[in-house]
């Protein structure tokens, strides 16, 4: 009996080499499949245990956007809330335990958890002293009575706001709406995450899209400050410069004329100044002056404003905005104009007005000031720095004046603030066939010490006919976040 | 037949090592039980003195018993189920907590705590343990109940599928209801059919090594001598049928073709029992449609990680988190897996203790069932040494099963993993089949009757002749 039962011993033997050699097969070769895999929410589940940190506004605790609440629950010992709520959903993003993070809430996720290296002598110190683990916090430059601003001016529109500080490049506004509550996707019951989720994704208006960074529009008459900025850099042209202003532009190539907005005339019908013409916003003008410019040298100083800046990050990603390559002269025309395919995102705008308002240089937008530890010291800051220089100060100085003129007696008078110089300018962007334009306004105040620089966008916000109806629709809008940066 | 002769040591039975090693065991399992409250909410759990003091009484019990009426016992085998059941408690009251919380949650009313009625259920197990030490004194005394443990083993295992007593849970109707509770009776029909087939095979082995005829180099049993494996076959195959337990059926088969081979030294009768194993295997995967979908599930667990697989899947998902070191006791999500306090105990060992955890439990049972073997191989009498086999490899096929089910290495049956899985009947019966496997082990290290002590010698040798007479 002992020759089988030996072999019975081998056997088990076998049977638990085999067991041996499969859990080294599961945890060692597989685990890094196995614990990254999207169905295994462990991960998640485990950043809930610990103290995430809050995204505050600075100049006081009291006025935190997204911040931790702890509940009496074990495993999900936090509950994410956002004090900021719709106001501030694009800019916080959600965390969300089933469909991850989007916002500060993921580009600043290494603090916010605990996990970036800055933090990581407070990670130490947590380990030896047995002190729950926290994330940081990160503080950011919007401030709250512009944001409130945009929001109220948005409210029921669809379209976005972005104002900045054109000395520093922080961005002090950033709305989008629709907006949608960050709240409701960051909540502890799964079921309730996910049907808000579908609601939102089936909304034609589409919440979740952040308006100001991630998608772009034809920039429409905003763009002739780009147009103009490349006739003054040029040396060839002042801004007392009188350049043909035809009532209909005849297009070379086309049987097709560039018209003014209504059929009106500029001016005489023949010739105006560079200044009158971006005052009320003439397109024949502009597109005259786009063909005599040509496409590389508008491409150039459009580039020089930042347009064809891919991967931008403020922290949050940004779309990249266009102007095309190879123009004929109609495209030319019509590019001049901030028609054709040039796409741009109202971040991007804000960025033209903030570089003519300070000087012709383009700070880098920002969103976060300070990454703070969780006891409140600096652990860093952002320091203001030169994105592109645009144009030269002379040139600066000249479309200030020239934008000024804009909102003091252009289309753009409705975008007035007593006692406050403001420049300005307006567009209406033609983008889908028997589709209501686009209502634009770039703008900046004050004219002689601005420290606001704003692009308001209203989707389909115009009406087709009158150029006047941008500046009707988004002027008064961008007027409010202004006078509420300025404390007026 | 020559008994192995095992060199007695200083202190033949080496008990006070055994008792060092409980000792040890206890520890790592207080040390464990803290750990999961410092991970959970960074504070010793209060119940671990009580706990540990509960541990420590129970296994030294079991210990003081082995010293006074097994005293010869293999030493490292009780320490070794000391551990694996003291490590089952602190991962039972692990997912207590896991659950609370999740009811927490849910704003749901607190489950029943499992650990302290698994704790319940140990003491009863070392007294179901010492009660078997102290009245089977002589385990070949067990062989004259053959044919009653045999009756009392069939009624056991045919029980749940009587109406009215049956309970169906998660699919499988293995349970009868006792009072309030649910008993697991196959538990107990293992261990008693286990000394039915060692009995009647020792006696039977000369006939069922008969061969008829040899085809291809084999020696084929006769024809009528196949009745009593087709009559396990059927038996196991009526307990898939009518129970749908299809981890129970595996083993019972299994133990049988097994104890069948030993006792005859026939491979011939290994190859009938695993081509009637095929066979069943084949018609179930065909007839029933609970069996073919577990072996579905096994062969792409991810392609119903939502449905069929969840289980499985997110078992693999807590080995795979748990990784090489494990995230620590209370530190992982093992909850998440279904079933975790029971077939699923694993993949919270595996994901709280990492790979480290799994082998370490591993090597403690391989230990386990090599030291059973063993004490058979030892052992002087044939109806010891196939018993012994039996518990022994019964043991290797049980954890082969489950941990190979939950590993994904073979489709998931539900046994449970002894001594670490909740339920009452497994750790009783295992702890039984630990206290005859002790006993086994102690007659075949006893010493050979010396001649120093005339009056201890006469009894021995008697004690060896009536066994002689008998076999």
């Amino acid at each position: 009996m002992n020759a089988p039962l030996r072999r019975v011993a081998a056997a088990c033997l076998v049977l638990f080499g085999l067991l041996l050699v499969n859990v080294n097969y599961v945890q060692v070769v597989k685990a890094e499949d196995y614990r990254k895999d999207s169905r295994n929410f462990r991960g998640l589940l485990r950043s809930y245990a610990h103290e995430r940190g809050p995204i505050v506004l600075a100049g006081g605790g009291a006025s935190a956007v997204a911040v931790d609440k702890a509940t009496p629950s074990e495993q999900l010992k936090f509950l994410r809330t956002y004090p900021g709520g719709t106001a501030f959903a694009h800019v916080t993003g959600f965390a969300s335990l089933v469909y991850g993070r989007t916002g500060i809430e993921q580009a600043e996720n290494d603090v916010l958890s605990g996990e970036s290296d800055n933090l990581f002598v407070r990670r130490l110190s947590d380990y030896v002293t047995g002190r729950k683990p926290e994330g940081g916090r990160v503080v950011l430059t919007l401030q709250q009575a512009a944001q409130r601003a945009a929001l109220a001016g948005l409210q029921g529109k669809r379209g976005a706001v972005v104002a900045l500080d054109p000395r520093t490049g922080a961005i002090l506004a950033m709305v989008s709406t629709p907006s949608f509550d960050p709240a409701r996707l960051s909540s502890h019951s799964e079921k309730q995450i996910r049907d808000y989720y579908k609601r939102l994704q089936n909304d034609p208006a589409d919440p979740m899209l952040n308006r100001a960074v991630s998608q772009t529009y034809p920039p429409g008459s905003t763009f002739k400050v780009i147009t103009s900025a490349a006739a003054l850099s040029s040396g060839k042209f002042t801004p007392g410069t009188r350049i043909p202003s035809p009532t209909e532009l005849d297009l070379p190539q086309t049987d097709r004329n560039l018209k003014n907005f209504g059929g009106e005339s500029c001016g005489d019908g023949k010739t105006t100044t560079l200044a009158d013409a971006l005052r009320i916003s003439c397109n024949t003008a502009f597109g005259q002056l786009g063909m005599n410019l040509g496409g590389d040298a508008l491409r150039d100083q459009a580039e020089k404003f930042g347009l064809g800046d891919d991967g931008m990050r403020v922290p949050l990603r940004v779309a990249r905005s266009v102007f095309p390559d190879e123009l004929s002269p109609p495209q030319e025309a019509q590019s001049a104009i901030g028609q054709y395919d040039v796409r741009v995102t109202p971040l991007q705008m804000a960025m033209v007005a903030a570089g003519v308002a300070n000087g012709g240089s383009i700070m880098t937008p920002y969103l976060v000031r300070e990454v703070q530890a969780p006891d409140l010291s600096t652990l860093s800051q952002t320091r203001p720095e030169v994105y592109k220089r645009a144009v030269s100060q002379d040139v600066a100085d000249q479309l200030t004046a020239m934008m000024q003129q804009v909102v003091a007696n252009g289309t753009a008078r409705s975008a007035q603030i007593p006692g406050v110089a403001v420049a300005g300018k307006t567009g209406t962007a033609q983008h889908a066939e028997g589709q209501a334009p686009h209502a634009w306004f770039i703008a900046f105040a004050p004219a002689q010490d601005p420290q606001v620089a704003i692009a308001v966008l209203v989707e389909d916000g115009g009406s087709a006919g009158s150029e006047a109806t941008g500046g009707r629709v988004a002027a008064p809008i961008a007027r409010d976040v202004m006078r509420a940066v300025l404390g007026q | 037949m020559s008994a192995q002769t095992i060199a007695p040591g200083a202190g033949a039975g080496r008990r006070g090592i055994e008792l060092l090693l409980i000792g040890f065991a206890v520890a790592i399992a207080i040390v464990a039980y803290a750990a999961v409250g410092i991970g959970q909410d960074g504070r010793i759990p209060t119940g671990t003195i009580g706990y540990g003091a509960g541990l420590a009484l129970l296994f030294g019990l079991a210990h003081l018993v082995v010293r006074r009426f097994a005293p010869y016992a293999d030493p490292l085998i009780l320490p070794c189920v000391a551990m694996l059941n003291g490590l089952g408690l602190v991962m039972i009251r692990r997912l207590d907590l896991a659950e609370a919380e999740r009811a927490r949650q849910a704003a749901s009313a607190l489950p029943r705590a499992d650990a302290p009625l698994q704790l319940i259920w140990t003491a009863i197990a070392v007294a179901a343990f010492i009660a078997v030490l102290v009245v089977v004194r002589d385990h070949t005394r067990l062989a004259r109940y053959a044919y009653t443990s045999a009756a009392a083993g069939l009624v056991l295992l045919l029980l749940p599928a009587i109406p009215g007593i049956g309970a169906t849970i998660n699919g499988a109707r293995l349970w009868i209801r006792v009072g309030p509770m649910t008993v697991q009776p196959s538990e107990a029909a293992k261990v008693l059919l286990m000394v039915f087939f060692a009995s009647y095979l020792v006696s039977k082995r000369d006939v069922l090594s008969l061969a008829s005829r040899r085809v291809a180099g084999i020696d084929l049993p006769r024809a009528r001598d196949l009745g009593p494996i087709l009559v396990a076959w059927a038996a196991s195959l009526a307990v898939l049928v009518r129970e749908k337990d299809l981890g129970s059926s595996l083993l019972f088969f299994g133990i049988f073709i097994v104890m069948l081979y030993v006792a005859t030294e026939r491979t011939s009768w290994l190859l009938i029992g695993v081509g009637l194993f095929g066979l069943g295997s084949f018609s179930a995967y065909t007839l029933f449609g609970h069996v073919a979908r577990r072996v579905d599930t096994w062969l792409d667990p991810f392609a119903t990680a939502s449905t069929t697989g969840y289980q499985l899947v997110q078992g693999l998902f807590g080995f795979g988190t748990g990784g090489i070191s494990g995230t620590g006791l209370g530190k992982g999500q093992p909850g998440i897996v279904p079933y975790a306090k029971t077939d699923f105990i694993m993949a919270a060992i595996g994901e709280e203790l990492g790979l480290i955890g799994v082998m370490a439990v591993l090597l403690l049972f391989a230990l386990v069932v090599e030291r059973g073997l063993r004490s058979g191989l030892a052992c002087r009498d044939s109806f010891g040494k196939l018993l012994a086999t039996g518990l022994s490899f019964a043991l290797a096929l049980q954890v082969f099963v489950i941990v190979g089910g939950v590993t994904g290495l073979i489709p998931l049956t539900g046994v449970t993993l002894p001594w670490l899985s909740y339920g009452g009947s497994s750790v009783v019966m295992n702890w039984v089949l630990i206290a005859l496997l002790l006993r086994i082990s102690d007659a075949a290290r006893r010493p050979a009757p010396a001649p120093v002590a005339p009056e201890k010698a006469r009894a021995a040798l008697a004690e060896a002749q009536t066994t002689v007479v008998r076999r």
